[in-house]
């Protein structure tokens, strides 16, 4: 009996995964532009990505998940609970992702820069091939940070019906009338991935860092 | 004219770390009111003899007594025995988040449970021995080094101690600054404080001190008056590392 | 535009009472996260054995999972054990036992920071190592975690909105109550978030309060060091 139910949360392990791989390279994506925006983007365009990334991390994931699925599940498209959950907390987390990227930007520093340019690249190029090869680097470490978190706010769309862990140890804890051992599982399951998630990203790390830097 | 018995007595100390032996079978007497100076190359053990006297690390095997009774056993309340010897240190380790009025205070009203006016009485008359009355109300990272070793000396005196140890309490030190610090020394020297003082400054071992002993490599290689070692000494190892120790001390004093 | 901002005045009162709720639990379990982070740090850094394993024990399961799942433990799970909690009492419970997870982390990092010769420097005056912890490491350890410790309220605010799930009458309920009375989720929701952002503009601004308050004279210049 534990076996099945172990397989059924399980199940609900995938959903939690592909939320979670839907949502973090969206973050990614959306975090890298307005990093950029930020830093390159003239006055006006920085401003409003400053704007942006305080309003969005100034409120609640789950109040904001709530805004963008009614958005997104009916009013301007009608997205399946699924990926409109997914897409939410992709958004969410653009912001603090931003904000990571902003930092690693930040700390490559303008003489990088200066002296991509005195080699005569465009500063497209001293973006592409010198700044971000260097700030993606260092961006490693929080960047893991914040994916654990997307992991663990992935359980928020539980509130939209999507079947994902939390939702299957809710049916499971009905059925068996084992509310502590279907929550208890769940709770397992996410420390596990958790845990694998970290030490995978510390491996990244490790692999990635270049001879000398600053630990 | 010692007076017996020794206030001070460690007998066949040793101390190791892991496979490293740090000393072995080391004996040492120290006598009420007299001024010892230890000196060896660095990595000799000086400072891991200083933290067993003072019951900061543990020996392995030996016997220590204050006041002729055994601080080493397993019975005795170490804490007790901490308060009644006195340590500074060579980075000074003042309390960061305290005034010096209040690193001095600190042990009075937390260890011994004076009262708070007392305690404040007693550690202002502290200060003014090390003369800094007028910097009771400074925290440390507001003082200069010199000061802030003067205040851990202060912080020290205030409990009463029986014997002060020192671990190259000027070592730490810009040269300007090291001699207000061994001024308090000298001062407290002739106020018949007991005193094992750890340092390189051979001029200070010169003028006070009573007896200097030589260690290296965990030994006591030679111990005598600073006549009997800077003029007479018996070993070919003091000889050397006497005439090194000058030649560093010679250069500084011309840069 | 016009019309959220009637709708916004229209339900404010309503909103406003489910605030003092979002307030009360994010201070309740900032207080319990204190405390418990406390002890598991000091377990963790000065316990023996048994105790250590404990305390990592806790920090690493209450971090390691996310904090609606622990909610629901308390909440539905304990049951199951014979153990009933009330709505109010598991979200309290979860955000305490959360928060004290993260606030155990920002006090090690601390202690460690402030170093192993305060303690020798303590002993060497007499003092118990647990004298040499409460009269000499805490205080500066306290007070250097303030500048991260500070986010933990904020952090912690934005966290207590999931305990809507368990129908506590906060912020987030009354969102939810007005948007199904209404049926205008989006306006609800979004009101409620222009709530939670004023709110975390305020316990940030007093944070940095905090912050420069409680700041040692040259204590900075002496940590560079
Ligand atoms: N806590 C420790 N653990 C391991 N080895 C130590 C420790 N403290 C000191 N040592 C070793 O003991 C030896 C003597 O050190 P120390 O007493 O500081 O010498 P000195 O003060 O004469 O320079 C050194 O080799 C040092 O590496
Ligand atoms: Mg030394």
């Amino acid at each position: 009996m534990v076996i099945q139910f172990f397989t059924y949360i399980l199940q609900g392990t995938s959903v939690t995964l592909a939320v979670t791989l839907v949502a973090l390279p969206l973050g990614l994506i959306l975090g890298l532009a307005f990093a950029l925006l930020y830093n390159y983007g003239g006055l006006w365009v920085s401003r409003l990505a400053a704007v942006y990334s305080l309003a969005m991390r100034g409120v609640p994931p789950v109040a904001l998940l709530f805004v963008l699925y009614f958005l997104l599940s009916g009013r301007l498209v009608n997205l399946s609970p699924f990926w409109a959950g997914s897409i939410s907390l992709g958004i969410i987390s653009s912001a603090y992702q931003m904000e990571i990227l902003r930092g690693a930007l930040q700390a490559v520093g303008e003489s990088q820069m200066i002296a991509a340019r005195a080699i005569g690249m465009s500063r497209f190029q001293a973006i592409r091939y010198i700044i971000l090869p260097q700030a993606i680097r260092l961006a490693i470490p929080p960047w893991s940070n914040e994916a654990s978190i997307v992991l663990k706010d992935s359980s928020l769309v539980y509130a939209l019906g999507v079947p994902e862990i939390l939702r299957r140890a809710q049916q499971l804890s009905a059925t068996t009338q084992q509310p502590f051992l279907a929550f208890g599982a769940a709770a397992l399951i996410y420390f596990i991935l958790v845990f694998l998630a970290n030490r995978g990203l510390d491996l990244l790390a490790e692999k990635t860092k270049l001879p000398n830097a600053a630990a | 004219m010692r007076e017996f018995p020794p206030i001070l007595q460690a007998k066949n100390l040793t101390k190791t770390y892991g496979e490293n032996v740090i000393f072995k079978n080391i004996s040492l007497d120290v006598y009420k009111g007299e001024t010892i100076v230890i000196i060896g190359p660095s990595g000799t053990g000086k400072s891991t003899l200083l933290r067993c006297l003072n019951l900061l690390t543990p020996v392995d095997s030996g016997q220590i007594f204050l006041e002729g009774e055994e601080i080493t056993a397993p019975s005795v309340n170490q804490d007790q025995v901490r308060q009644k010897i006195g340590m500074v240190f060579q980075n000074f380790l003042l309390f960061n988040h305290l005034t010096a009025l209040g690193n001095v205070m600190v042990g009075l009203t937390k260890v011994k449970k004076m009262p708070h006016n007392q305690a404040k009485e007693k550690a202002l008359q502290e200060l003014e021995r090390v003369g800094l009355a007028d910097r009771a109300h400074h925290y440390p990272a507001q003082l200069s080094g010199g000061q802030q070793q003067r205040v851990a000396i202060a912080r020290a005196l205030a409990m009463d101690p029986l014997v002060m140890l020192f671990d190259e309490p000027t070592s730490a030190l810009d040269p300007e600054l090291i001699g207000e610090v061994l001024g308090v020394m000298e001062q407290l020297a002739h106020e018949h404080m007991t005193m094992l003082v750890v340092t390189h400054e051979m001029g200070f071992a010169r003028e006070v001190a009573d007896r200097i002993i030589f260690m290296e490599k965990g030994r006591i290689v030679e111990e005598g008056t600073p006549e009997d070692l800077f003029e007479r000494p018996q070993q070919a190892r003091t000889r050397e590392f006497l005439g090194r120790i000058s030649e560093l001390y010679g250069k500084r004093e011309k840069g | 535009m016009i019309s959220f901002l009637e709708f916004f005045v229209r339900y404010f009162p309503d909103l406003l009472s489910g605030i003092g709720m979002t307030l009360l639990l994010t201070a309740e379990g900032i207080l319990a996260g204190l405390v418990l982070g406390l002890a598991a740090t000091l377990a963790r850094t000065y316990g023996g054995k048994f105790w250590r394993s404990l305390a990592i024990a806790y920090i690493e399961l209450f971090r390691g999972t996310p904090l609606l799942v622990q909610l629901f433990l308390l909440y539905y799970g304990l049951p199951g054990l014979g153990i009933a909690l009330s709505r109010e009492w598991s979200a309290f419970l979860a955000l305490g036992l959360n928060s004290g997870a993260y606030q155990a982390e920002y006090l090690r990092g601390s202690i460690l920071a402030v170093g192993e010769e305060q303690m020798l420097a303590a002993r060497a005056i007499g003092m118990s190592k647990w004298q040499a912890i409460f009269y000499i490491i805490l205080p500066q350890a306290l007070r250097l975690a303030i500048p991260a410790w500070a986010n933990e309220p904020v952090s912690l605010l934005k966290a207590s909105s999931v305990v809507f799930l368990i129908a506590v009458p906060e912020l987030m309920t009354r969102a939810k109550m007005i948007a199904s009375r209404t049926y205008d989720p989006i306006r609800s929701y979004l009101a409620a978030a222009v709530l939670y952002l004023i709110l975390v503009y305020l316990v940030d601004a007093a944070m940095k309060w905090l912050e420069q308050h409680t700041r040692l004279p040259g204590l900075s210049q002496a940590r560079q060091k």
